[in-house]
């Protein structure tokens, strides 16, 4: 048993991240919530019918993959995968010279790429592209179904300070502009912090869910991490969460 | 051009190699895209273990009396279920199954190379086992040659689009519901059956000539994955067309000549794939 007594809802156009130290069982939660793995206990729904049920309409980007330079596929060809890979067969070869459908599912797949900016670096080996290139394609993988709820599990590590602002940046515009509910796990608050609506810190099975301005204070943390949590606000609103052992901030390691 | 042709023609007067053409081409296609996805997913030494596993099963199919061809298939084909199956169900770590690996592969060897010495009928029989050989193929061969590669081909196309997805990206796989598992045990199937194949023409030891190189090659000159496939067929037949026309010529073993122009296409598309990536990075592009 990692967690009890949490009661969580995430609507269309609503951004949440889940915080919380590694080893709480963060990515557990999305394995639940794509029906991966069983619930011991309460219940849960994903778009009004049981987990796995309407995994089509669930777009899911898992903890940082990286692609080393040996691995000879373009990113375009990776997020067209996420759109017709799990279709039996082999695309016929010039399906495109007679087949409207399979135009109309090119220009969709560029279409996502334009969105996430990508558009640049899809057709080089996903290999040579950087972690932060690597991590856009992805995320245009998650969306190219048009989802009506977006997974990430710890879409910003291992990114540098601004691939960090400009993903996070990028996941609030998609979820405003196409009405997706975005349900962002990771143990970083600070780059989320302009951006998410609500947010849910768990640590030692115990859970507190709210607004940032609710939840992100040096009372609620400290109380829920037993330890002394600082939360810090800088000149122009921005809020910084400084703690000891349990909390990080940018380049520090978070245990 | 004529000169080729003719010489061609020349060779396929007589019946032996015409056979050794055709099984050479079944052979080729099947290894060259089923290598396309073993060089995709790192698998380069399951099917070398899976040959190596197969040397015995036609050792001994020969000292029993029945077909070379059928020892491989057998052998190959079960001992790419046990690779399926095994080392999960035992939960053993990565190290351990490649110790698991070499000291089978060491034993399949050594029972190939004692099923040999018993069987006194050719003193050739164990480099042909070994290295390869295209003389003595006959019609029957070929037909079984070309049915086993005719279903490799279909389960292939069948579950080709889900293997590439599942190959690359297994999680995001996994969630989208292709069943990962499955696929890889498909694959492993498909893997000693091409391998069982190829093994008949190039010999146990020298399958990379056409399992691996010609794909490698494809790899490093296209990232496009319906290209990559077609160019790795055709180097994959080329060379073995080039391969049995010089072994019919020139006095070496046949495995020899495949292997050394698999070999100079793979160092060939190396350079040059070093020489674009210099003058991609100094013109700024990637």
């Amino acid at each position: 048993m990692l967690w009890s007594g949490v009661d969580l809802a995430l609507r269309p156009g609503q951004f949440l991240a889940v915080l919380g130290p590694n080893g709480v069982g963060k990515t557990t939660l999305l394995n639940v919530i794509l029906g991966l793995l069983p619930a011991s206990g309460g219940t849960v729904r994903v778009l009004g019918k049981p987990p796995g049920v309407e995994n089509h309409r669930v777009g899911y980007l898992p903890q940082r993959r990286s692609f080393d330079p040996s691995v000879r596929i373009r990113g375009i060809d990776l997020v067209r995968l996420g759109l017709d890979g799990d279709r039996w067969g082999v695309p016929l070869p010039g399906a495109r010279f007679f087949s409207a459908a399979a135009r109309r599912r090119e220009a969709h797949v560029r279409d996502v790429i334009d969105l996430v900016g990508a558009s640049e670096y899809a057709d080089h080996p996903v290999g040579r592209i950087s972690g932060g290139e690597q991590q856009r394609l992805l995320i245009a993988q998650a969306l190219v179904r048009d989802p009506a709820v977006l997974l990430l599990d710890e879409p910003l590590e291992g990114l540098d300070l601004s691939s960090q602002a400009s993903v996070t940046a990028l996941l609030d515009r998609v979820c405003r502009e196409r009405d997706i509910g975005v349900l962002m796990v990771t143990h970083d608050i600070n780059p989320l912090l302009p951006h998410v609506d609500t947010v849910a810190y768990v640590a030692e099975g115990r859970i507190a869910a709210g607004t940032p301005a609710e939840i992100v204070t040096s009372e609620t943390l400290s109380r829920l991490y037993g330890t002394r949590v600082d939360v810090l606000r800088a000149d122009d609103g921005r809020l910084a969460v400084i703690g000891q052992q349990v909390n990080c901030g940018p380049g520090q390691e978070c245990h | 051009m004529a000169a080729l042709v003719g010489a061609y023609q020349e060779i396929f007067s007589y019946p032996f190699m015409v056979n050794a053409f055709r099984a050479g081409t079944v052979v080729a296609v099947v290894a060259g895209a089923i290598g396309w996805f073993v060089v995709l997913r790192r698998q380069s030494f399951t099917s070398h273990a899976l040959a190596v596993v197969g040397f015995p099963g036609a050792a001994g199919a020969a000292l029993l009396g029945i077909s070379t061809a059928a020892g491989y298939f057998g052998f190959c084909i079960a001992a790419a279920l046990v690779i399926a199956v095994v080392p999960r169900a035992a939960g053993a770590s990565r190290g351990e199954e490649s110790a698991v690996t070499g000291t089978v592969q060491a034993f399949a060897l050594a029972s190939g190379f004692l099923f040999s010495s018993l069987y006194r009928g050719f003193l050739s029989g164990i480099s042909a086992l070994l290295f390869g050989s295209f003389v003595g193929i006959t019609g029957a061969q070929v037909t079984a040659l070309l049915v086993v590669g005719a279903a490799t081909l279909a389960v292939l196309a069948a579950i080709g689009r889900p293997l590439l997805f599942a190959s690359l990206d297994p999680e995001v796989a996994a969630a989208r519901t292709v069943p990962v598992r499955a696929l890889s045990v498909v694959f492993l199937l498909l893997l000693g059956a091409a391998v069982a194949e190829a093994a008949q023409i190039t010999g146990a030891l020298l399958i990379f000539a056409l399992l691996v190189a010609p794909p490698a090659t494809a790899q490093l000159l296209t990232v496009r994955p319906g290209l990559g496939l077609l160019l790795s067929v055709t180097i994959a037949v080329a060379v073995t067309w080039a391969g049995l026309a010089f072994a019919y010529y020139v006095p070496y073993p046949t495995g020899f000549f495949i292997t050394t122009l698999a070999f100079a296409a793979y160092v060939a598309a190396r350079i040059s794939h070093a020489v674009g990536e210099r003058r991609a990075f100094a013109g700024g592009t990637v």
